[in-house]
């Protein structure tokens, strides 16, 4: 730990300081997604190929909301001090976080045939998705580090923040997705 | 030697990020140069910051490893990644005030230029790329010396705190800043960038490499800016001394935090103009061009960030100038509920002004009066905090001294530089004025006139707390003296070629503007020549100056009831807050005591008070 003077006048515990400093930076980067979502309708309308693939949107939905539920249980675990069940959970959110990438991946291969970054659709479709994924990316390698904190200890202890702060996290980049997926699929 | 260190780091990240880069265009077949570029450099910032010493405090332990830290240390302090605040302060501060003097140099050589009609220094692209740089580099330090120099020193002392709530995160908006100045100072050997500060495309799409770094380096500062403003945000919430009600709050405080929460939320967007400007280039992507791209989705998005960008420079100013009026005055602020008011009535306003920055731009007509009236109406909240420096002022025996000289100088240019504003906010007069020297004159006289000259003026009052030593009254003076005539002088007269019509950012013009010019251009290095008495006060004083006692000033506020520079912790005994912080003329309020309910053991006898 770091050799930082004792803070003794404060009023609010490091946790504390920690989940007033995350959620500060979720509301600026929301005001980043609030950017990248205007951006589309401005250059693109409100129209939609019809080459999109509705049938790869929902399921990359589905895959990302089902990793936050993963996520969501790992926190629970980790605040009921259930190491085995935690690290499990992470490991999945961690997986279908992965599967998300090349579900985007394939996304980018089927787009670049109909509507390539040359395009006005192509421009918003692989701005949002790109940014949106390397936000994922992000959060994969977060819980990747949390994991790597916590695969050997037998209770949370001080790494509570750790696991909260890479699920509230995930849950943001989440949230992030269910607002791109119905700008970038569902506009008619 | 940490500095060595992050460049030979920055050096190898910038080698295999742009290996990656390279492989992969050499299997697409793109261009290589842009993209190398861009990848490269993400690696080397990467490199550069665990160079300068992140890995050691905060990398290590994303790895489960022990971290070290050791904020002490003699002058190397400042070279390395430190987390104390007050280093961070002065790091900023020193780095800003190379810049600053660098950038008025590139301005005396536009002065230079405009002296007469014809061209004579610069060729048009070597002229375009030095306003270009000139107005950047401006832009950073009025953003970053207030909010990153004088906050980072100043905020956590003021409101009784040991250090900020995330001194890492604080330490690393800071070492995102050289890599700026460093990119763009390189912009001239690889093209320049021509098209001003604002990087309007399509000249920002078509610009040589030089444009591409410019970009890199906007983005890169965006990222300081918004960690900054995070932090502050936090610290005022977070790490106020026991008994620092919102009431009690100093009003510098209040500004860094309204400041702050604009510069969390807004600075997002101009990265998403950048981001949207390289992935152009890099991607060849179509948001500005054809088809279904548009330049004007540049336009809103650079000016959502950037119109309230200048109440993030000048928030925290006005903040310091009512600061220095009230303890120079021994008087209270006048009207404090209603400065917090207004500091609140522009932060909320300053999110719905920026299309007045488009009126002439081909964006629906139907928007231009909406924003006309809304821009008008910041003027309210801007008229009450100056009423407030004027009521503070009003029947007070003032103490002149050369900080309390600079912050009157505030108010005075603030006066014109508002009164000027009107006619460029009202649709139609802008037309008239818009792109003309009018815009110009009137810009500097807002934030020179009104945030430069606050931030001098917080420069002399705060240098005995940040040195420890008191600087030359005589020299200071003199400083003010012509600093404030000199550029009164460069910028009343720069309106008159603007009101008829003469364009910024040309380097050729009519012959009939010459004599105003020739004027203007005069003045100009006369003003540039008046940092000359600063530069030797600062650095002779900081050397060889006498003493300066806790307290020289007798404010009451509580960074000057620590030693003078203070200890590593701030206070050596935790002040407890127990009255309003400007209660002069009133023995019985008490700002702070010291001394109870401290758990430190290294209990010393309280300082100052």
């Amino acid at each position: 730990m770091t050799i930082h003077v004792p803070n003794v006048n404060h009023r609010f515990d490091p946790l504390t300081i920690n989940r007033l400093g995350l959620w500060l930076f979720l509301v600026s980067d929301a005001s980043f997604f609030i950017a990248l979502l205007s951006s589309r309708v401005f250059v693109s309308g409100t129209s939609t190929p019809d080459e999109i693939n509705q049938v790869l949107g929902l399921s990359l939905t589905v895959l990302l909301l089902l990793s936050s539920l993963t996520a969501y249980r790992a926190e629970v675990a980790a605040e009921n001090n259930d190491m085995s069940h935690m690290k499990n959970m992470l490991l999945a959110t961690m997986g279908m976080g992965i599967l998300f990438v090349f579900g985007v991946g394939y996304e980018w291969y089927e787009a670049l045939q109909h509507f390539p970054p040359s395009t006005g659709f192509g421009t918003v479709l692989f701005t949002l998705t790109g940014v949106h994924v390397t936000h994922v990316a992000t959060g994969i390698l977060t819980l990747g580090f949390v994991y790597f904190r916590v695969r050997k200890i037998e209770t949370i202890g001080d790494n509570l923040f750790a696991v909260e702060g890479a699920v509230k996290w995930w849950h943001f980049v989440d949230v992030a997705w269910v607002f791109i997926y119905p700008t970038l699929y569902l506009l008619k | 030697m940490p500095l060595v260190r992050g460049v030979i780091y920055a050096a190898i990240g910038f080698a295999i990020g742009g290996s990656i880069s390279l492989g992969i265009t050499n299997m697409t077949g793109e261009d290589y140069k842009e993209p190398m570029i861009v990848l490269g450099y993400v690696f080397a910032i990467i490199g550069w910051l665990m160079g300068v010493g992140m890995w050691k405090i905060w990398g290590r332990e994303w790895f489960g490893k022990s971290t070290v830290n050791d904020p002490t240390g003699g002058w190397e302090r400042y070279l390395k990644f430190n987390t104390d605040h007050k280093v961070i302060g002065i790091q900023y501060l020193a780095t800003l005030a190379v810049v600053f003097l660098l950038a008025g140099l590139l301005a005396m050589g536009l002065r230079a230029e405009l002296a007469d009609s014809g061209q004579n220094v610069f060729t048009k692209n070597t002229y375009n790329t030095t306003m270009s740089l000139h107005g950047i580099m401006m832009i950073a330090v009025a953003v970053a010396a207030v909010m990153g120099g004088f906050s980072n020193y100043v905020l956590p002392l003021i409101i009784g705190a040991e250090d900020v709530a995330f001194p890492r995160i604080n330490a690393l908006s800071f070492w995102v800043v050289p890599p700026v100045v460093v990119l763009l100072l390189l912009t001239p050997l690889f093209g320049g960038f021509d098209f001003g500060w604002t990087a309007y495309p399509p000249l920002a799409t078509q610009a040589p490499i030089g444009g591409l770094l410019f970009e890199l380096a906007f983005l890169t500062f965006g990222i300081s800016s918004i960690l900054g403003g995070l932090n502050f945000i936090a610290t005022i919430i977070t790490q106020r001394a026991p008994g620092m009600t919102w009431g009690r709050m100093p009003i510098f405080a209040w500004s860094v935090l309204a400041a702050s929460i604009i510069s969390l939320t807004a600075t997002q967007w101009v990265a998403y103009g950048m981001l949207m400007i390289i992935f152009e280039r890099v991607f060849n992507m179509v948001f500005f061009s054809p088809p279904g791209g548009n330049a004007l989705l540049y336009e809103h998005i650079f000016w959502f960030y950037s119109h309230p960008a200048v109440y993030i420079m000048i928030l925290p100013a006005f903040g310091a100038e009512l600061e220095i009026i009230s303890h120079f005055a021994r008087k209270p602020i006048f009207a404090y509920r209603w400065v917090v008011r207004a500091f609140a009535a522009i932060v909320a306003l300053s999110f719905v002004v920026w299309a007045h920055h488009l009126f002439t731009s081909g964006m629906g007509e139907e928007l231009a009066v909406p924003f006309m009236v809304l821009t008008e109406l910041i003027s309210i909240p801007t008229g009450i905090i100056f009423l407030s420096a004027l009521g503070t002022v009003w029947r007070s025996k003032l103490r002149l001294k050369v900080p309390l000289l600079f912050a009157l100088a505030v108010v005075f240019n603030f006066a014109i530089g508002g009164l000027t504003g009107i006619f460029l906010a009202d649709v139609a007069t802008d037309i008239a004025l818009q792109d003309t020297y009018f815009v110009v004159a009137h810009f500097h006289y807002t934030i020179m006139g009104g945030e430069m000259f606050a931030i001098f003026a917080a420069g002399y009052y705060w240098f005995p707390k940040i040195t420890g030593r008191m600087y030359n009254e005589t020299l200071g003076r003199i400083h003010f003296a012509l600093m404030f005539i000199l550029y009164n002088i460069t910028f009343l007269v720069m309106f008159i070629p603007g009101t008829v019509g003469m364009n910024r950012r040309v380097a050729e013009y009519p012959p009939e503007f010459e004599a105003m010019n020739l004027i203007v251009s005069i003045a100009a290095f006369g003003l540039g020549l008046s940092f000359l008495p600063w530069i030797y006060n600062m650095l002779n004083s900081w050397i060889r100056g006498p003493k300066a006692p806790d307290n020289p000033w007798g404010a009451k506020t509580l960074e000057w009831q620590t030693s003078s520079p203070p200890p590593l912790e701030n206070f050596k005994v935790m002040p407890t807050v127990t009255g309003d912080p400007y209660g002069y003329g009133d023995e019985s309020v008490v700002h702070a005591r010291f001394g109870k309910s401290s758990p430190s053991s290294q209990a010393a006898p309280a300082e100052g008070d």
